[in-house]
């Protein structure tokens, strides 16, 4: 009974950090590539409104950074503190990509730390918009690398189990795995998205609160583009995905899809409830799974039926795989209306409800992600090494681990309020008007 | 060299690395604190803050990388010391992302804090060491049970022992010592004297507490006479001559003059104590049941970390040489005459 609470209380407190570690690595990833999109702008255009905005967003980031970076040393560590012998295992097979990310961890922060300290000290300002570039390059290493480690999660090779033992280990076939590429392709678009859409939220309700200043509209409409362009490559990635479920995680799929029979010309249900095993108000397009998973109407689906009961993932990951696609269907058309509208002059873009809308986006987008990883690792179950090792065999032998999920729920709710507090006083006191106005009279630097 | 000798090897390094940057920093915050209470704060506050909010992030890699560079050299540890470790590292974890975040909400967000956050942030600073050095505590043996097979904490033991007492004490007493040091020679090189003094003065104050919790723990480890103490006898000169740079670094102090050899010879002094702490111990991880030997990885990772370990050096070698020369090593930045800040 103990060791059932022990199994429990972990998986409760992986996934508190988790979601709450993903919220900031989400902008980690995404955030310097925007600072880098908005400097380049500024600097080609000579605009200095756009490099007011680099100059801003690295501002915020900053205070994101430092929770990423706690938040993520934590659940480096508690993964060895929770899942002690799922570590061991994987130790000895998919150490290297988590070594590596130590690496891109390490280059990140020293090229972060240069760059947010030399603003104005180089004598040609594309030196210091070139310190950018490793910065970028480390933060994508760093979800390149974990979702490498988390793809051989979901699809382990490169070595043989034999008895107790793991034999013929090879480091490098580990971390290419099937799951690979099209992971970590749609955590980084996905990454890219959320993070255009967040700032694009940001600059609307701006707009909206009355600062009407150019400088936050040149932003609503530098972010819309990019966050259309990074939604449309999210949905393209994430069909790959989908496809790579049929193929390597069939069981993944039909829970997600709530497809129980093995069928050929398989409908997609979307949304619904399940009543004593019956499928009830759904949507139901026809013949749309098979589509979805073979690119043929009639290919054949691999259903829940072809897995022993003990090895079905949780059926409520089909609400979480449906938020998903809804929010990403939703911010495709958001972001393809508005910036058609811009540029065919539709005045209703510019009405309030529809700013209100895309404020309503940064936080829907973030939805997003956490619903995408609730589908991923929850689908995974029962197993923490897909087909080898199950999360029951991986977690810690220890008791008492409810006591730690309290101290750290309140330790996240403390850290997730102050930074917004924080985030939110940095720039009600340094409005953009002040700031372009004391640069432009040549002030020194902001405090 | 055998490979897991090396693989322990490069740990080891960057542990220390971890213990030199961490205890200025955790030191800081303490200095800082106390300075606020004692009023005389403006002096200090400015020249820690040059120093740490460039370098906060870096310091906190060093931790990251020594523990997840173990669970890939020696995964076993994984299993023994995660199982054992649950309570004491949830607590350093919690109070270093507190501490963590809490500085860089004030260094960076320009909104100034409170006096009451200052002196949790200082005080924080000295229990995360004592919580990670229980670690070496553990490690020596007598504190671990198998229960049905699995490892146990027996945390009586742990809590009655003088031993992990006293590597409580040293913990503490050395990252103020070593905070003392690093920003007396920092707060000289940027002009400041005022700052300079008082810094030295801490540094002469708990230079004596450190040279008595040393002695303490070899004393505590002769009256254990375990194991450790003997291979610790056979490397006595590395500990000898540790204790006359110790000696040097004070004079230096002491007298005000080259401040830059003080701090040098601080560093070797750690280093060699460090390494033959770490020697002495030698094949151990975790007294008895684990040596470097028998839990090191296959053969084909092991091969494969060391590739990845020296690429990833040379691209962060030069990386360090950058920062350093931007925020530690040039005048115009430590003197705060250019502030660049975003
Ligand atoms: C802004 C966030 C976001 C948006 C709009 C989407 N996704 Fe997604 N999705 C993620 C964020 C995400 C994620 C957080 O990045 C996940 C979790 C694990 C992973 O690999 O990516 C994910 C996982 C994930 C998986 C499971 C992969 C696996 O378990 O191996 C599938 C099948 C899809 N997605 C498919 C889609 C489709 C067809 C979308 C259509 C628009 C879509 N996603 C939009
Ligand atoms: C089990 C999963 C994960 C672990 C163990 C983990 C570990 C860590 C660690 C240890 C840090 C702090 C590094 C430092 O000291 O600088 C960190 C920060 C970070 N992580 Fe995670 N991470 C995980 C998931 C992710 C994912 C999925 C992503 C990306 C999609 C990600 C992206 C980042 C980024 C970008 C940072 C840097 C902080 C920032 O820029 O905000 N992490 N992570
Ligand atoms: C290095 C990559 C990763 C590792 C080693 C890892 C490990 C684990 C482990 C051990 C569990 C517990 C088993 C379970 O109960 O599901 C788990 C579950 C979970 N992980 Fe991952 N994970 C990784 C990546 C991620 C990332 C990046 C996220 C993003 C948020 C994530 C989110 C979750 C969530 C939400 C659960 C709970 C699922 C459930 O209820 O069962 N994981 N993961």
């Amino acid at each position: 009974m103990r060791e059932v609470d022990s199994v429990f209380w972990s998986r409760a407190l992986t996934e508190l950090t988790l979601s709450f570690h993903i919220i900031f690595a989400t902008i980690g990833v995404g955030v310097p590539l925007m600072i880098l999109i908005a400097q380049y702008v500024g600097y080609k255009k000579n605009d200095m409104h756009y490099t007011m905005m680099a100059r801003r967003w690295a501002r915020g980031y900053t205070i994101t950074v430092a929770v990423g970076v706690v938040t993520g040393t934590i659940i480096g560590l508690q993964l060895s503190l929770l899942w002690p012998q799922f570590m061991e295992v994987a130790g000895q097979v998919i150490a290297i990509p988590l070594f590596m990310e130590t690496f891109a961890f390490f280059f990140e922060a020293i090229f972060l730390g240069i760059y947010l300290y030399t603003w104005d000290r180089f004598k040609n300002p594309k030196y210091h918009m070139l310190l950018l570039i490793p910065v970028s390059i480390g933060a994508a290493m760093s979800a390149l690398f974990i979702t490498i480690v988390n793809s051989f999660m979901n699809a382990p090779q490169g070595f043989t189990v034999k008895g107790d033992a793991l034999i013929d280990i090879q480091p490098f076939m580990a971390m290419f795995t099937p799951a690979m590429p099209t992971k970590v392709g749609h955590v980084l678009t996905t990454a890219f998205m959320t993070v255009a859409f967040i700032l694009a939220a940001i600059a609307a309700y701006k707009l909206l609160r009355g600062e009407n200043h150019v400088y936050h509209k040149k932003a609503l409409v530098l972010t819309m583009k990019l966050g259309l362009i990074f939604a449309l490559a999210s949905a393209v990635v994430g069909d790959f995905s989908a496809k790579y479920l049929a193929e390597y995680q069939p069981e993944k799929l039909a829970a997600a899809e709530w497809h129980f029979e093995t069928e050929e010309g398989a409908d997609l249900i979307l949304f619904g409830v399940l009543d004593d095993g019956e499928i009830k108000y759904e949507l139901r397009l026809p013949k749309m799974l098979s589509f979805l998973s073979h690119t043929d109407f009639n290919a054949e689906v691999i259903g829940l039926d072809q897995f022993p009961e003990d090895e079905h993932p949780p059926l409520i990951i089909h609400y979480f795989f449906d938020i998903m696609v809804s929010i990403g269907v939703f911010m495709i058309l958001l972001s393809a209306i508005f910036v058609l509208g811009k540029w065919r002059n539709w005045s209703f873009v510019e009405a309030r409800w529809f700013r209100w809308l895309i404020v309503l986006g940064g936080p829907l987008s973030v939805i997003a992600i956490e619903a995408g990883w609730w589908l991923a690792e929850m689908g995974r179950q029962p197993w923490i090494l897909y087909g080898i090792m199950r999360t029951a065999e991986g977690a810690t032998t220890a008791t008492g681990v409810e006591y730690l999920f309290i101290a750290f729920a309140v330790v996240y709710f403390i850290l997730g309020v102050g930074s917004v507090v924080i985030l939110h006083r940095m720039f009600k006191n340094n409005p953009i008007d002040k700031e372009l106005n004391s640069r432009q009279d040549g002030e020194g630097s902001w405090h | 060299m055998a490979l897991e000798i090396l693989g322990i090897s490069v740990l080891w390094l960057f542990l220390f690395g971890y213990v030199i940057v961490a205890s200025i920093d955790f030191g800081a915050g303490f200095f800082n604190a106390y300075s606020l209470l004692r009023g005389n704060h403006q002096t200090l506050t400015k020249i820690i803050k040059r120093y740490l909010s460039p370098v906060w992030e870096i310091t906190n890699v060093f931790l990251v990388f020594f523990f997840v560079g173990v669970v890939g050299f020696f995964p076993q540890t994984a299993y023994y010391y995660g199982t054992v470790l649950i309570v004491p590292a949830s607590i350093a974890l919690i109070l270093l992302a507190i501490r963590g975040s809490y500085y860089a909400f004030e260094a960076y967000s320009g909104v100034s804090g409170h006096k009451g956050y200052a002196l949790a942030y200082g005080i924080s600073g000295l229990f995360i060491p004592a919580a990670l050095s229980v670690v070496l505590t553990i490690s020596e043996g007598g504190f671990v049970n198998m229960d049905s097979g699995h490892p146990k904490l027996d945390y009586g033991a742990l809590f009655a022992s003088p031993l992990s007492w006293s590597i409580v004490v040293l913990s503490i007493v050395a990252v103020l010592y070593i905070s003392a040091v690093f920003l007396t020679w920092y707060a000289h090189k940027a002009g400041e004297h005022e700052a300079t003094e008082v810094m030295r003065k801490y540094a002469l104050i708990w230079a004596g507490p450190l040279i008595v919790s040393a002695f303490g723990i070899i004393i505590e480890m002769r009256q254990l006479n375990n194991w450790h103490y003997e291979n610790m006898f056979d490397v006595w000169w590395l500990f000898a001559l540790s204790g006359l740079l110790f000696a040097g670094t004070v004079y230096f102090i002491y007298k005000r003059i080259r401040y830059n050899w003080a701090l040098v010879l601080l560093i070797v002094q750690f280093a060699l104590a460090f390494f033959a702490y770490g020697v002495s111990h030698y094949p151990y991880l975790l007294y008895p049941y684990l040596t470097i030997h028998d839990s090191f990885t296959n053969e084909a990772m092991a091969i494969a970390l060391v590739v990845v370990f020296i690429a990833g050096l040379a691209l962060l070698i030069p990386s360090l040489y950058l920062v350093f020369r931007l925020f530690v090593f040039n005048k115009e930045y430590v003197s705060g005459k250019s502030d660049h800040h975003v």
